[in-house]
């Protein structure tokens, strides 16, 4: 078997093993690994594989992985570098829910994660005006994430019906209401 | 089937899981929360603090531990709920693999298009929605207790509620820190 496939396997099982919760804290990690150490490719290329993983749906460690490992060798690249990357979450959480999981009901661990369920719950919140503003939420279009929050939390709907609407709706609003972009 | 069933709601969840984390985790919640009762709000949220103090992506973990704890709830043993972490966590990585070679191979040139910059002009604002709504729903009386029942918990949480905000968004207090502090303060105040 080709070095190649074990290399891009460890290299990624690496970056998912050492960062903590996955998202953009591994980009300078990544970057450094694959720009600079093993040179698999350009600075310039990484970056443009980074901004599309970044907008594509599904868990951004494993497009950017499934990426540069397509972009290097093609199919069975990919399959090394997503299953790679995705090992280390799989593995510990099949550990929490076999092992950990039957601690939560001792009397004192209940406790902590009494007192640690409201800090996730702002945890969550916080993104939710990170997001506001670099979405550029503003008067003309702010009854779009108010009307799906409502139909979401209010009325009990499903968020891929939301999400399918407004990407049908961009993409009206940008063809008939507002062609001068084209 | 239960196996059938974790596959499309996780294939689900990776194809339309647009927002980075905390927008699919809202996928999550209301799929394995609300429409299968796989988890409770409870545990679902207790699932959110592990997978922050745990190595890799959010959305792995989930689909792991809700794989394990869905197929266990049925009755079948280990082994079996090992293979339904499996299929989910599966089920959750096939769109991302299948899009991103699509991608590759022939769209690559149309990512800058006006057509699809205008797409994801009308998703980035309900992925904002999708997170308050994320949010409201778990503002529930798993999480914080509810002032008739257990007014001391109740307070508690609000004020750590609080606290966790104003330490993770203003003084860039890092999540896991603000999460152990929090675990300390439940163990002194709620135990």
């Amino acid at each position: 078997m080709d070095k190649f496939y074990w290399d891009s396997f460890k290299t990624f099982f690496k970056i998912g093993a050492f960062t903590l919760s996955g998202g953009h804290a591994m980009i300078p990690i990544l970057e450094s690994e694959v720009v600079e150490k093993k040179k698999w490719m350009e600075k310039d290329q990484f970056l443009d594989l980074l901004t599309i993983s970044q907008s594509c749906p599904g868990v951004f460690a494993i497009n950017i992985s499934i990426f540069i490992g397509y972009k290097l060798k093609k199919t069975r690249g990919a399959l090394c570098t997503a299953i790679g990357a995705a090992l280390p979450a799989f593995l510990v959480f099949l550990l929490v829910a076999m092992f950990f999981r039957k601690f939560m009901d001792v009397s004192w661990v209940a406790a902590m994660f009494n007192g640690i369920r409201p800090a996730v719950v702002a945890l969550i919140a916080i993104p939710t005006f990170n997001l506001a503003k670099s979405a550029n939420i503003n008067l003309v279009n702010c009854w779009i994430p108010i009307a799906s929050a409502l139909l979401i939390w209010a009325m009990g709907m499903n968020p891929i019906y939301i999400i399918i609407a407004a990407g049908i709706g961009g993409y009206l609003y940008g063809k008939f209401l507002n062609p001068t972009e084209e | 089937m239960i196996y059938l069933s974790l596959f499309i709601t996780f294939f689900e969840i990776g194809l339309f899981g647009f927002g980075g984390e905390y927008g699919m985790l809202s996928l999550i919640q209301t799929e394995t929360v609300i429409n299968h009762h796989w988890l409770s709000s409870a545990e679902f949220t207790n699932m959110v603090a592990v997978g922050q103090m745990t190595p890799g992506p959010i959305g792995i973990n989930s689909a792991t531990y809700c794989g394990y704890v869905a197929v266990h709830h049925e009755g079948y043993n280990e082994l079996m709920a090992v293979l339904g972490s499996a299929t989910a966590t599966f089920a959750l990585i096939l769109p991302s693999f299948i899009l991103m070679i699509l991608i590759c191979k022939m769209f690559m040139k149309y990512m800058n298009t006006p057509t699809v910059q205008s797409v994801f002009t009308g998703l980035r604002p309900a992925i904002v929605g999708l997170l308050a709504a994320a949010t409201l729903l778990l503002c529930n009386e798993e999480n914080f207790s509810s002032p008739s029942k257990n007014p001391w918990q109740f307070w508690i949480n609000i004020a750590l509620f609080t606290a966790s905000f104003i330490g993770i968004k203003y003084l860039k207090i890092k999540p896991v820190r603000m999460i152990c502090c929090a675990a300390f303060a439940g163990l002194i105040l709620l135990y």
